[in-house]
C-alpha cells in the first residue's frame, strides 16, 4: 500500500453526495481552470439541479424549459418515459441551453463526480461553443431566447383559447412538418432581436384592435377571376421573391388565406427552428469541444490533487463510455458518435499543432508545430462548422485510427462497393464523403417553391432537386404537402427534378383542401 | 454564478401536451383500450396498461429521402480487410452500416408504444357511459344537507365574526373619522413632558395641551371598533346530493351454474362496481345467492362456495327487498341491482318473481340489470332463441318505463360490450 495518498483537505469533495458548497467550490476551480489557463471566454452560467422526471419534461420539449404546447411533445414524452420505466434508455446527465445565462439542468441523482464533469461539460464547453462560434452569433440571439418562448408560449395559448385548439394545432401541425424547411440559410440584412420581434407583434395587434371596423365586413369582395392582366412569368417570380427555399417564411408572408394570428404562429415555429439551425450544424464539434473541455478540466483539477484517484476512476469510466465508437459491423454501430470522433479531432489538432510528424507537415503546413494548441482550438471552435470543420482538420492519423473506409450504395449494382480505404489513396476522398455527411444542406433535400400564379388558379408549385437519384419518401412528403395547402389553401404540386439532367423524376400533387379559411 | 434548485418546482408540466396528445389519438387509443381489456382480467382492469397503437393520426411528417434507390456514399468505421474494388453483399434491411441515414426520428412505421395511467386507462374504458336514471337521483336529494359559506352579514354568533373584514371596516372609519393614531397621542405626549421639563413658554404649553385634550377627546368619542364594522361569516345550507349508492350482486348458485358461467357473472358485477365507484363517492355491495332459499354472503362465499338445491328467485328478491328496508332507505341510496342467473326457475315460482320484481323491486331500484349467462359451447341452442323460464317471465315484466334490462352473455369476450350497451348514453331522441 505505497501508493500516493493526496492529502484529504487539499481536496475538493470525497465521496459520492453532493451539496452546494460543494458545487459552489468545485465551480470556482473549474472556472479558474477554463478561463485562465484554457481561455474560454463563456456567458455566465446558471445551474439548475433537476429531477428525472423533469429531465424527461425537458426532453420533450426539444430541451427548452419553457415551451408552447402540442400535442408532439406529449407524444414524445410519452415515449421517453416508457423507455426510461423500462430500463431501455437511460438520461442524459445534463441538458444545456444556448440563452444567456446559459442554464445548465443537472439531474440531482449524479454523483458529486458527475456534477464535477458536467459542470466542466455543458457550463464550460458547451457554453464556450455557444458564445463564440459564428453560427450561433449570426444565428441565434442568446439573450432574448427565453423571453421570446416565453411570449410564444402566452402567444399561442392566447390563440388556443381565442380561436380553438384544432384550429391552432392545425397550423402548428403543418408548420412543425415544414420545420426543416423554415430556415434561412444565408443572412439577411438585420441580425435577429427576439425581443423587438415580441414588441412589433404586440403593437401590430393593437393596433388591429385600435383600427376594427365592422363596416369592412360588408363591403363586398372582389369575384374571383378579376380583369386584371397575368405579368410575366419571370417578373411574377420576382415579385414574389421566388424561388425561395424557405417555405415556412414564404407561406408567413404570401398565403393568401391566412389569417393574421396563422401567420405569426408560423413566424414563430420558424424562429425556433431557425434557433436550432446552427446546433444541427454543429452536432460534432459542439460534443468534441465540450468533451475535450471536460477531459482537459477533469485532468487538471486531478493533476493539482483537488480531485481523488477514485473519483478520476470513476470519471474515467464514464468518458471513455462516452467516447466509445462501435466499428460497423459491431451492433451498437449507429453511425459516426459525434462523441468519439468530435474529441479525437480537438485532441489531433492540439497534437499537430504542439506535436506534429512529418506526415502533419506535409497535411497541415499552417497548424503543425504551431505551438499553442490551445489557441488553434479556440480559432477552430470559433469559425468553423461540423462540415468545413472535417474538411480542414481530419487528419490521415485519425482515417487510419478509426479505420475509415467509404462505401458505395447503388440502388442498381447488387453489391456495395468499397471506394475508398485508409490509405494514401484513400484520405482525401474519405475526408471529403464524411464532409459531406455533416453537410445539412447535402443531407436535407433541396425543396424550393418556383412558381405560383396569384392571378390564375394559384397553384403553389414545388420543385426537390434530386440528388444522386434519391427521391423523396412518398407517403412523408404526401402528408407534407397535404399540411402546405391547409395553409396555402390551393392546390399544390411537388415536382421532383433531377439536378443533372433537369429531367421531371416524379410529381406529387394535392387538392385544395375544403373548408380552410378565415 | 447561480445555482437553482428546481427539483420543487411544480410537477407534470408535460401534462398539458399528454392531454392534447390523448385527445389527438383518441380514436386509436380507444380501439387500443377496448382490446387490452377485453384480453385481460377485470380484476386487473384498474391498473394501467402499455397501449399500443398506429402511428397513423399522431405522425410527424417532414420532407426526407426516401430510405432505398439512388446513390449513397457511407463513411463508416472499424475497416478490417476491404481493400479498394472490393465488393460487400448488401446486408439485409436494418443492416447496420448506414451511416448518416435512419428515419428523421428513429420512428418509421412501426407502432406507437406509451403506457396509460390508471385514470386514462378508466376514463377511456368507461367514457360515453351513463347511470341510467340520473334525473330520478337528483329528485331524491332532500334529506341531508351540508353547511357552506356565503359571504358576510351583520349579525351572527360571536364564534363566527370575521376578524379581517372587521379590522378592515374599523381601520377605514377610523382614518375617515380622523381617529388621532395611538402612535401620535404618544408623541404629543412625549413633546409636552419635554417642554414641561424645558420649561417653555407657558403660553406654548397650554396649546400642547389643549391639543392633546382634543387629542383624547376624539379618541373616545370615535371608538376603535364600532358595531357598525363587525362582520360576521355567512353559512347556508344546501341540500346535498346523495352520494353512495348500494349494488345488489344477486345470483343463482344451483348446481346448474357452472364454473364459467359464474365468472361471466363476476366479470359484470366488477365492471359495474368499477363504474358505480366512479360515479360514487362510496359504493356498498351486497351479495346474495339463491337456490331454493336465498341468504346474504360475504364475496368469497359468493362465487367460490357451492351449493344444492331447487331454484326459486322469489326468494333472492324478497332477500332484496329485506335488507333495503332493514340497511338501504330508498330515500338516501342509490340502489342498484344486477342478477345473474342461467335462467332456470321453478315454474310455480314464476308468477310470484314476476310480481315481487314489478311491484316491490323495480320501485326501488334506479336501475334492475339482469344477465343471463349460458355455457360457451351450447351456443348453437340457445341461439336459436329458446327462452329460458326466467326470461320469459321478466320479459313480461319489462315495460318502457321501468328500469329494468335484459342481456344474454355467453363469452368473456361479450361482457364489455353487453356492459357498455346497457349504460350507453342515451342517443337523443331515443
Amino acid at each position: 500500500m505505497a501508493a500516493v495518498i493526496t492529502k484529504p483537505e487539499s481536496l475538493l469533495y470525497d465521496g459520492a453526495d453532493w451539496d452546494y458548497d460543494k458545487i459552489k467550490r468545485v465551480y470556482d476551480a473549474i472556472e479558474h481552470v477554463a478561463l485562465d489557463e484554457m481561455g474560454l471566454n463563456v456567458y455566465p452560467n446558471q445551474i439548475e439541479v433537476i429531477t428525472a422526471e423533469q429531465m424527461l419534461d425537458a426532453y420533450s420539449s426539444i430541451g427548452m424549459p419553457l415551451m408552447y404546447k402540442h400535442w408532439s411533445f406529449g407524444k414524445h414524452f410519452a415515449r421517453d418515459e416508457m423507455l426510461y420505466r423500462k430500463g431501455y434508455r437511460g438520461l442524459a446527465y445534463e441538458i444545456v441551453i444556448n440563452s444567456s445565462p446559459c442554464i445548465s439542468y443537472i439531474m440531482e441523482e449524479n454523483t458529486m463526480t458527475m456534477q464535477t464533469l458536467v459542470i466542466a461539460h455543458a457550463a464550460f464547453g458547451h457554453n464556450h461553443f455557444f458564445k463564440n462560434n459564428q453560427l450561433f452569433q449570426q444565428w441565434t440571439d442568446a439573450e432574448g431566447i427565453l423571453d421570446y418562448l416565453e411570449f410564444a408560449k402566452a402567444y399561442i395559448a392566447q390563440c388556443e383559447d381565442r380561436y380553438g385548439h384544432h384550429a391552432v394545432e392545425r397550423v402548428l401541425d403543418a408548420a412543425h412538418a415544414l420545420m426543416n424547411q423554415g430556415v434561412h440559410k444565408y443572412p439577411k440584412k438585420r441580425s435577429l432581436d427576439l425581443r423587438l420581434e415580441q414588441k412589433r407583434e404586440r403593437e401590430r395587434q393593437e393596433y388591429q384592435e385600435q383600427t376594427f371596423n365592422d363596416l369592412w365586413r360588408t363591403v363586398p369582395k372582389p369575384t374571383a377571376g378579376g380583369a386584371r392582366p397575368s405579368k410575366t412569368v419571370s417578373e411574377r417570380k420576382k415579385l414574389l421573391g421566388l424561388p425561395e427555399e424557405n417555405l415556412l417564411y414564404f407561406l408567413e408572408k404570401k398565403a393568401p388565406r391566412l389569417d393574421h394570428w396563422q401567420r405569426e404562429l408560423l413566424r414563430i415555429v420558424r424562429h425556433i427552428a431557425q434557433y436550432f439551425y446552427p446546433q444541427k450544424q454543429t452536432k460534432l464539434m459542439n460534443e468534441g469541444c465540450a468533451t475535450y473541455t471536460h477531459y482537459t478540466i477533469m485532468n487538471t483539477l486531478h493533476d493539482k490533487g483537488l480531485i481523488s484517484e477514485g473519483a478520476m476512476l470513476e470519471f474515467l469510466h464514464s468518458h471513455t463510455s462516452v467516447v466509445f465508437q462501435p466499428e460497423f459491423d459491431d451492433q451498437r454501430f449507429s453511425g459516426i458518435n459525434p462523441y468519439a470522433l468530435g474529441f479525437a479531432m480537438m485532441q489531433d489538432i492540439q497534437r499537430i499543432a504542439e506535436n506534429p510528424t512529418e506526415e502533419d507537415r506535409y497535411w497541415f503546413p499552417d497548424l503543425a508545430g504551431r505551438g499553442d494548441g490551445m489557441a488553434a482550438l479556440r480559432d477552430a471552435w470559433a469559425n468553423y462548422r461540423d462540415e468545413s470543420f472535417v474538411l480542414q482538420f481530419l487528419s490521415p492519423h485519425l482515417i487510419r485510427k478509426f479505420k475509415m473506409f467509404s462505401v458505395r450504395d447503388d440502388a442498381e449494382d447488387p453489391y456495395l462497393l468499397v471506394e475508398n480505404i485508409h490509405n494514401e489513396r484513400g484520405y482525401r476522398q474519405i475526408r471529403k464523403m464524411l464532409a459531406r455527411q455533416y453537410d445539412l444542406a447535402f443531407l436535407e433535400p433541396d425543396i424550393q417553391i418556383v412558381d405560383v400564379d396569384l392571378a390564375g388558379d394559384r397553384k403553389l408549385i414545388l420543385h426537390h432537386r434530386v440528388t444522386n437519384g434519391v427521391l423523396l419518401d412518398e407517403s412523408d412528403a404526401k402528408a407534407v404537402l397535404r399540411h402546405i395547402a391547409n395553409l396555402w389553401g390551393y392546390e399544390v404540386q411537388l415536382v421532383e427534378v433531377s439536378a443533372v439532367s433537369e429531367a421531371i423524376l416524379k410529381e406529387h400533387a394535392v387538392t385544395a383542401p375544403s373548408g380552410m379559411g378565415a | 454564478m447561480n445555482i437553482i434548485d428546481r427539483r420543487l418546482n411544480p410537477q407534470g408540466k408535460s401534462l398539458a401536451n399528454r392531454q392534447r396528445f390523448l385527445r389527438r389519438a383518441k380514436e386509436q387509443v380507444v380501439k387500443a383500450v377496448r382490446d387490452a381489456s377485453g384480453k385481460r382480467g377485470i380484476q386487473d382492469i384498474e391498473n394501467g396498461e402499455k397501449v399500443t397503437i398506429s402511428t397513423g393520426g399522431v405522425r410527424e411528417p417532414s420532407f426526407h429521402r426516401s430510405g432505398s434507390g439512388g446513390v449513397r456514399d457511407y463513411v463508416v468505421p472499424g475497416n478490417k480487410e476491404y481493400v479498394e474494388g472490393d465488393t460487400i453483399s448488401r446486408p439485409e434491411e436494418q443492416g447496420g452500416g448506414r451511416g448518416s441515414e435512419g428515419s428523421p426520428d428513429g420512428e418509421g412505421d412501426d407502432d406507437f408504444r406509451f403506457v396509460l395511467s390508471r385514470e386514462e386507462f378508466l376514463d377511456i374504458f368507461l367514457e360515453d357511459l351513463e347511470l341510467p336514471d340520473l334525473v330520478k337521483q337528483k329528485v331524491k336529494q332532500s334529506e341531508s344537507h351540508s353547511l357552506t359559506r356565503a359571504g358576510y352579514s351583520v349579525t351572527g354568533s360571536p364564534a363566527n365574526l370575521n376578524l379581517v373584514r372587521t379590522m378592515r371596516n374599523s381601520l377605514s372609519r377610523r382614518i375617515a373619522l380622523k381617529r388621532p393614531k395611538p402612535a401620535e397621542v404618544a408623541e404629543l405626549e412625549d413633546l409636552l413632558r419635554e417642554a414641561e421639563d424645558r420649561g417653555e413658554d407657558p403660553e406654548k404649553l397650554r396649546e400642547m395641551r389643549d391639543l392633546l385634550e382634543r387629542h383624547y377627546l376624539r379618541a373616545k368619542r370615535i371608538p376603535f371598533i364600532d358595531p357598525i364594522d363587525v362582520r360576521y361569516n355567512r353559512f347556508e345550507t344546501v341540500p346535498k346530493p346523495i352520494a353512495q349508492a348500494v349494488m345488489f350482486c344477486l345470483m343463482d348458485v344451483s348446481g346448474s351454474m357452472t364454473e364459467h358461467m359464474k365468472d361471466l357473472a363476476k366479470r359484470f358485477f366488477m365492471l359495474l362496481y368499477l363504474f358505480l365507484k366512479r360515479r360514487y363517492r362510496s359504493v356498498d355491495i351486497v351479495f346474495i345467492r339463491h337456490t331454493h332459499e336465498a341468504k346474504e354472503v360475504d364475496e368469497d362465499t359468493f362465487f367460490y362456495s357451492t351449493e344444492t338445491g331447487g331454484t326459486v328467485v322469489s326468494t333472492a328478491l324478497e332477500e332484496m327487498q329485506r335488507i333495503v328496508k332493514e340497511r338501504y332507505p330508498e330515500n338516501e341510496w342509490n340502489i342498484y341491482a344486477a342478477q345473474a342467473s342461467d335462467g332456470d326457475n321453478m315454474s310455480s315460482d314464476n308468477a310470484r318473481s314476476a310480481g315481487l320484481l314489478k311491484d316491490a323491486i323495480l320501485p326501488l331500484c334506479q336501475y334492475f340489470a339482469y344477465i343471463e349467462v349460458a355455457a360457451e359451447h351450447n351456443m348453437g341452442l340457445s341461439a336459436l332463441g329458446r327462452e329460458t323460464e326466467l326470461w320469459r317471465t321478466y320479459k313480461m315484466v319489462q315495460g318502457p318505463d321501468l328500469p329494468l334490462a335484459m342481456r344474454r352473455v355467453r363469452s368473456r369476450r361479450e361482457i364489455f360490450p353487453v356492459f357498455r350497451d346497457l349504460f350507453a348514453r342515451e342517443k337523443a331522441g331515443a
